[in-house]
């Protein structure tokens, strides 16, 4: 089969469609990878884009870099706040069977300000130091049980894995357990269309053993002294030691989530853009002292999140469209962060980019990601250890993308590696 | 041009010049002062170019506004004191010359 015709004829048909039936919210489009070609026809046609009937009903799109930059940093206009519908184009409470979790990521102030700021001092720099050693020594582990020459799953071997290990240590998890918390990550976020669960009921089920399991850890780590794991922090602090169980339920989703689909996914796409590009896999190769620009380069190219949603409180022209109170509004950080007038060559994936890290892939404002350089140290860390052992990490077949519009994940993806 | 100079976390001083009119922000990126990353580009809303204004500076440069973006961005920074801004949203007026600003251990 020549996919060089195919490809041109899916890309013919995207063109046809008429500006207003397009709907990017339909997960198939991210899973196929077609959905760059509908973002670049409304970033040039329409920016600021309302879509009437999709499965998650009316919403706005918002496509370009400076306008997303607007909503993002305008939480008095533009709430997360999770009885208005909370931070995905899918409303948090429209399912049936789903939990009524709580999380700050979905709050507004000061409510959020509280929460956030009790936990953010477990991903504050001076605790990243101390993580450092720890990870760059699993990393090392990881990857020196590798097979050299055999074609394995990098997801499976390497990114999960990592994640999981930083986010185990993180929360001071029991560690022979620690793939419950990779479990617990994908079926929060997933719908019964993605196969990870079954159904709504059965993820809820699954959740509640989460919850139990998380409600014994925080018992026994508040009958102890304060420590720097985050179930302790929480167990401990004034902002959250009170808190209603679902929301704390939330909040341990919300960070599990926040610091382990994302990173991992990075990791498996930055194997994947270098594969793509190889004369970058060369420039990598010859100077490893790139891998610092390299990363936040790879976390734009990725963007692990396509998007956040929120509610407008108030009427609002953005773009010259108005936006009603009460309107979806979904800024999508996949589309910003191929935004060529603001990201010189945005189509290319360059790892010595000038301001790499002027990208959306973290959000900006009071909800902006707070694991984001934690995110980056497991990036650096992983492709330093990765260039100390093999010469190349090669990418043998397709790779298997996630069916969700809100995770950009990669499922599968088959390497050969290469020794030095 | 107007001077700014630059204190590291261990004390090392290093004085830079900027265009009138530009940020603190803008004088630590274009000479390449460690420590100031300022990822958003400027517009207040990533608190990656958060600085310790000089007490002596203070009075001239103003006090954090209590209300408002920048305060909320702060209150989640690591290390923050009285003399805590943002470097983006100090403008580099003639009076700012020779401006002294203290940078963080590190920048979140």
């Amino acid at each position: 089969m020549n996919t060089q015709i195919m490809e041109m004829d899916t890309a013919d048909k995207i063109a046809a469609i008429p500006i207003e039936e397009i709907d990017v919210a339909r997960p198939s489009l991210f899973q196929n990878d077609t959905i760059g070609l509908f973002f670049d026809r409304l970033r040039k046609e329409d920016p600021v884009h309302y879509c009437r009937d999709s499965y998650v009903g009316p919403y706005w799109s918002i496509t370009k870099f400076d306008d997303i930059m607007a909503v993002d940093t305008n939480h008095k206009v533009f709430s997360s706040e999770a009885k208005l519908g909370g931070i995905a184009i899918q409303d948090m409470h429209s399912v049936e069977g789903a939990l009524d979790l709580e999380m700050f990521i979905a709050m507004d102030p000061p409510k959020h300000d509280q929460q956030r700021k009790a936990v953010t001092p477990s991903v504050a720099p001076s605790n990243l130091q101390l993580l450092e050693p720890i990870i760059r020594q699993r990393a090392a582990k990881i990857l020196d049980d590798l097979p050299v020459g055999e074609e394995i799953d990098w997801v499976d071997k390497v990114s999960i894995e990592l994640t999981t290990m930083t986010l185990a240590t993180l929360f001071d998890f029991p560690w022979e357990e620690r793939r419950k918390l990779t479990r617990w990550s994908d079926i929060t976020t997933a719908a019964p269309e993605t196969g990870i669960v079954e159904s709504y009921e059965a993820r809820r089920e699954e959740l509640i053993e989460c919850a139990m399991y998380f409600k014994g850890l925080w018992e026994q780590r508040i009958n102890e002294e304060p420590k720097n794991d985050l179930i302790s922090i929480m167990a401990h602090s004034p902002a959250t030691r009170d808190m209603p169980f679902l929301e704390f339920l939330g909040n341990l989703l919300l960070l599990i989530v926040g610091g382990n689909d994302t990173t991992r996914n990075s990791i498996s796409g930055g194997v994947l853009a270098l594969n793509e590009n190889p004369d970058q896999y060369r420039r990598l190769s010859d100077d490893p002292s790139l891998i610092g620009s390299m990363v936040p380069e790879i976390i734009r190219w990725q963007t692990p999140l396509t998007h956040m949603r929120r509610t407008a409180l108030q009427d609002w022209e953005i773009g010259g469209k108005q936006i009603k109170k009460g309107d979806k509004v979904v800024m999508w950080y996949l589309s910003g962060n191929r935004d060529g007038s603001v990201i010189d060559r945005a189509d290319e994936f360059i790892i010595d980019r000038k301001n790499p890290r002027h990208h959306l892939s973290f959000g900006y404002g009071i909800h902006r990601c707070m694991g984001n350089r934690l995110a980056e140290l497991q990036l650096r860390i992983i492709w330093e250890e990765i260039h100390k052992r093999f010469s190349r990490v090669e990418v043998t077949g397709e790779p298997e993308r996630l069916y969700s519009n809100l995770v950009r994940g990669i499922t599968n993806l088959p390497v050969r590696l290469h020794a030095r | 041009m107007v001077k700014v100079t630059f204190v590291a976390s261990g004390g090392e001083r290093r004085e830079v010049e900027i265009d009138k009119g530009e940020t603190a922000r803008e004088a630590a990126l274009f000479n390449d002062v460690p420590g100031i990353d300022g990822d958003c580009g400027g517009v207040c809303a990533c608190a990656t170019c958060h600085v310790h204004v000089d007490p002596e500076w203070i009075d001239k440069v103003g006090r954090l506004q209590e209300d408002g973006m920048e305060a909320e961005l702060l209150q989640f920074a690591e290390g923050t004191t009285e003399y805590s801004r943002l470097a983006c949203q100090i403008p580099m007026k003639p009076m700012l010359d020779g401006l002294v600003l203290h940078v963080p251990e590190q920048q979140y």
